[in-house]
């Protein structure tokens, strides 16, 4: 019921969004109570303090236009949906107890979000047990395999294996050799799987794999032995601070003069934070860009709804994905007539929906959305015609169910 | 430290009305306790927050028994916590074990290992016992975080939901909230039960004698490092129960519990509350999750405010809310 | 693996080991001086790197940074042992420990309101950027400023313990303050300076640091780790002992990242381990009072 977002912006929206609706009820009084059902309540667990607080507000924001632009259209058979934010801390545990109580106080009748792997994996356990939906907007794909499973299980955010096979597609060739620093945890593994896997298909080869410990600050000491590889292709397979952290320092040791540096996932964040010098030329995937605005229309119009919502701002990679976990679901539920579980279940599984990078859908035996994946390219700073204006779409890899891990591969009976 | 309340009791020869409310309060203090614990849930804003408060409450009990009854700052009670946790967690998703197995099991490890630290810290003193019993239960995270095949890393580990007990015929339907806090508060009380009893034994008064002055209770021919070391493996029995309880209880051991920020949490709560008291650590537990729940209501920065507390409780409250309530009682 | 990789990676181990010398210096010197377990020194380690960062861009010029966010920082280090630490003195020796374990949070905390939970770019100064051929390899020039600035640093701070009055009173006063008083000096006074020299010291490490990671308010949390790790093994309060381990744990990290990387941090910790239960002191602190 509690709004935990920060900031006064949200509770004027809130509070006109109630005014109207008290409004209009006055107004139609007979075809409320005719119409007249029980809030719609979507759970929204998200990193608000700690190092993602800047992405998780960006998916709050998103998601409550989701939840806006339904409510505008008279909300899911006449019944308003409200979004309730929690802050999971970046912390599992937080995260299994703000489950807990989404769902035993308030009630909720499904839940979308969570950014880090650990959480969505918590969140997840807590759902499945007790039969909620459960929309994951987390990048890892160890939720699509089959241990972690469950039909309330759905995963709309992109998995390290799909963005790894794109960016491979358009950096790696035949005869490339590529070094790899990777972080020495599940999702550093993950991105490297992906990045071998496409590796081999194309017929380039590895010159070196180098581990990390997961947030190290300092990678000094990995640079001698990097370059003494002396790589064509200097991929980094690391997240979050590990990936500023990194870059940067490569960039400072001169490692861009020799390879060229390629990410899994081009974060708008950390590209802010360290700045357009050192990400100069990086190249990796992303689910989402607003540079899409150019070729998808609806792109542009989701881009041109939250600038209108949030004066000006553009919206980020992060921020796209509290809006597409959210809308999708509340599609399906508009598809369902409601919030039967069975029945918007096989919804989402029979989805079609385009909301803002083009046609994606569920697939059926994981729940994981399949959707295009986006290769940017960091610009120079010379390049740059405002300050949102950061990275060059090189490609787009169409949705497909072929650069997903198989079904069987994650365990699923053929 | 902090008196606490069962020594006080014992020099309190004053007037028959103060020794008599100390003395009563001390000898009662496991049923208060309890009836406590039962109202819980209807008096805390959800569930979910009264069975963390049972299950830290526990832990700050555990860890005071090391910290304010025999006066030693270990910094990596998380280690027993944690391990409490991941053995149950374990032994209930890998090895299929029954969940009452899985909790003795947690608590034998989990005790085992507070035996092994403890052994090998009691030999330092004063700050390196805390950095000691920091770097060690540091070495036990990054083993779990290595061991990700078992401990699925910092993934966390999942897949063991209980979603049903089997108690003496009855089937405790496990999901249920309100059923799932008193199964847990049994064995919490349990527990305070067993805590009561160490600190009234003789062995409480030899810990307490040790905190006083550690020269002098050698010289009354103490075995202080023996003491000490069973005050440390009983303290971590504890914790690690309270770890099998969260584990029951979340469905899942993140791989943050043994991370030292936890032990810091479980002083802080420990310290909050009144350490040295019997009752203090609820408090603090209580309080603290507390705080921290409704001031992230208002902002994301609660870390802020709760960190602002714990300075100005060590700096002019150093008893705690439940020292500080108790030493004011008895000084009227 | 040639000889050449392995020279080169001796050399990233004493650069890497320099910011370590910087920050478990100023924890050596409180804990030896006053007793006391700074918690939150990777947190002022950070503010250090914010204020220098904020005077860079204020001045337009990293220098201004360099030279006044320690000094600022150091004398904010000294409002802290003034009003929070002192009146802990007197009680058990625990306390100022758990006072600085609240404070570091509410430090950290604080940086985010004021600047935001994002990393800010710090970019290197111009005049220090690029790669310098070192024959062995090629190593960032900024980082060769770094281990110059520390080298520096130890020796004005050697030469002002050994050669001036007041370092004479610092060396007397960690051995026995009682006597300090006697004498008549202001035992508190000296507290005073030699806290705020600590924090100084680490203010300086995260403003040398700052161009070198992403600024970020956790950016002191490994850092207090590692300094936590290095003053063990070089033994608190010694500065010897500090600037040897610092040495160590730096190429003690930097070859465990030729052969196994990902044991880095459990490398560090199991030396920290090993080192307090088998000599306690470290390397080369005085050995422990009851």
């Amino acid at each position: 019921m509690t709004d935990k977002s920060k900031g006064l912006p949200s509770l004027t929206r809130r509070a006109t969004l109630a005014g109207l609706a008290a409004g209009g009820a006055t107004l139609a009084m007979p075809g409320i109570l005719r119409a007249q059902g029980e809030t719609i309540r979507i759970g929204f667990p998200t990193p608000l303090t700690g190092p993602f607080a800047a992405e998780a507000k960006d998916q709050v924001k998103s998601a409550e236009l989701a939840v806006k632009l339904i409510n505008d259209r008279g909300g899911i058979a006449g019944r308003k949906v409200e979004l309730l934010v929690r802050d999971d801390k970046l912390n599992a545990g937080e995260a299994a107890t703000r489950t807990l109580e989404l769902i035993e106080k308030d009630k909720v009748h499904a839940i979308v979000g969570a950014l880090s792997s650990a959480v969505q994996l918590a969140v997840n356990e807590v759902t499945r047990a007790r039969g909620i939906i459960y929309v994951s907007i987390s990048q890892s794909d160890t939720i699509n395999e089959i241990k972690d499973f469950s039909r309330f299980t759905f995963h709309e955010a992109l998995n390290p294996h799909m963005t790894t096979a794109a960016v491979a597609k358009h950096t790696f060739k035949k005869d490339s050799k590529v070094a790899y620093l990777v972080a020495d945890y599940a999702y550093g593994h993950e991105m490297l799987r992906g990045f071998k896997r496409a590796q081999q298909a194309i017929g380039a080869t590895s010159v070196g794999e180098i581990l990390h410990p997961f947030g190290a600050a300092d990678y000094s000491t990995f640079m001698p032995r990097l370059r003494s590889m002396r790589p064509d292709i200097l991929c980094i397979c690391n997240f979050g601070r590990d990936q500023a952290n990194s870059v940067k320092q490569a960039v400072d040791f001169g490692m861009n003069r020799q390879s060229k540096i390629v990410v899994p996932v081009l974060l708008h964040n950390q590209r802010l934070a360290i700045g357009p010098e050192a990400f100069e030329g990086v190249i990796g995937g992303a689910n989402y860009y607003w540079g899409l605005e150019d070729t998808i229309p609806t792109a542009k119009s989701f881009n041109d709804a939250f600038k209108a919502a949030n004066g000006g701002a553009y919206p980020t990679d992060y921020g796209a994905y509290g809006f597409s976990g959210v809308y999708s679901l509340l599609l399906a539920m508009e598809k369902a007539g409601g919030t039967d579980t069975d029945k918007v279940i096989a919804a989402l599984e029979a989805l079609k929906y385009d909301i803002a990078k083009g046609p994606q859908h569920y697939r059926k035996c994981d729940h994981q959305s399949v959707q295009s994946v986006l290769v940017l390219e960091s610009k120079k700073k010379a390049e740059m015609k405002n300050e949102a204006d950061l990275f060059k779409v090189l490609a787009t890899e169409p949705a497909s169910e072929t650069i997903l891990r198989s079904c069987s591969e994650l365990g699923f009976p053929a | 430290m902090t008196a606490s309340d069962s020594s006080v009791a014992a020099v309190m020869a004053g007037p028959a009305g103060h020794r008599g409310w100390r003395a009563r309060l001390a000898a009662w203090r496991v049923p208060l306790s309890v009836l406590i614990l039962c109202l819980l849930p209807w008096v805390l804003p959800s569930q979910a927050l009264a069975v963390n408060v049972l299950i830290y409450g526990l832990v700050a009990v555990g860890y005071n028994l090391l910290f304010g009854y025999t006066g030693l700052l270990s910094f990596g009670h998380a280690a027993f916590f944690g391990t409490g946790a991941y053995v149950t967690g374990i032994m209930i998703g890998k090895f299929g074990l029954p969940w009452y197995a899985a909790v003795a099991l947690g608590v034998i490890a989990g005790s085992a290992l507070a035996f092994v630290i403890g052994l090998l810290s009691i030999r330092t003193r004063g700050i390196y016992f805390s950095m000691v019993t920091l770097a060690l239960s540091q070495l036990v995270y990054y083993v779990a975080l290595q061991a990700s095949s078992l401990t699925g890393g910092e993934n966390g580990l999942r897949g063991f939901t209980v979603a049903k007990i089997d108690l003496f015929g009855w089937t405790v339907d496990f999901l249920d909230p309100l059923k799932k806090y008193y199964v847990l508060m049994v064995f919490a009380a349990a527990a305070l039960w067993l805590v009561s009893r160490i600190l009234n034994s003789p062995f409480g008064a030899v810990i307490e004698a040790i905190r006083e002055n550690e020269t002098r209770a050698r010289a009354c021919g103490y075995d202080v490092e023996r003491s000490k070391l069973i005050a440390f493996t009983l303290s971590g029995l504890i914790c690690a129960l309270a770890g099998t309880l969260s584990a029951l209880h979340l469905a899942i051991v993140p791989l943050d519990i043994l991370h030292y920020q936890t032990s810091g949490m479980i002083v802080m709560m420990t310290l909050l509350g009144g350490a040295g008291s019997f009752f203090g650590p609820f408090v603090g537990a209580l309080a603290f999750l507390l705080m921290e729940d409704v001031v992230s209501l208002w902002t994301s920065h609660w870390q802020i405010v709760v960190g602002s507390v714990f300075i100005l409780f060590v700096l002019f409250l150093p008893k705690g809310i439940w020292g500080t309530a108790l030493a004011w009682r008895a000084g009227r | 693996m040639d000889a050449e990789l392995i020279a080169m990676q001796l050399f990233s181990g004493v650069a890497l080991g320099a910011i370590l010398i910087m920050v478990a210096l100023g924890l050596s010197i409180i804990f030896g001086m006053l007793g006391v377990v700074n918690f939150a020194h990777g947190a002022l380690f950070m503010i250090g790197a914010y204020a220098g960062l904020w005077v860079a861009s204020l001045t337009g010029s990293f220098w201004w940074g360099l030279l006044i966010a320690p000094i600022a920082i150091g004398a904010f280090g000294m409002l802290i042992e003034r009003f929070l630490i002192r009146p802990l003195y007197k009680r058990s020796i625990d306390d100022p420990l758990l006072l600085t374990f609240g404070l570091g949070y509410v430090l950290v905390e604080a940086v985010r309101i004021v600047f935001g939970s994002d990393g800010i770019p710090f970019q290197t100064p111009p005049e220090l950027a690029g790669v310098a051929d070192l024959g062995i390899g090629f190593f960032p020039i900024y980082r060769l400023f770094v281990v110059a600035v520390v080298a520096v640093i130890l020796v004005l701070l050697w030469l002002g313990l050994e050669k001036t009055k007041f370092g004479l009173i610092v060396r007397a006063g960690a051995k026995d303050p009682q006597i300090m008083r006697v004498l008549g000096v202001d035992i508190s006074k000296v507290w005073l300076l030699v806290f705020g020299l600590g924090i100084g010291l680490t203010a300086l490490g995260g403003v040398l640091a700052a161009p070198m990671r992403n600024v970020n308010p956790e950016m002191g949390s490994l850092v207090l780790a590692e300094a936590f790790v290095v003053t063990v093994i070089g033994g608190m309060g010694s500065l010897v002992g500090a600037v040897v381990a610092g040495l160590l744990v730096g190429v003690a990290i930097s070859m465990t990242a030729l052969f196994a990387p990902e044991m880095a941090t459990i490398v560090m910790f199991a030396l920290m381990a090993l080192v307090l239960l088998v000599r306690p002191h470290g390397l080369f602190g005085k050995p422990v009072r009851g």
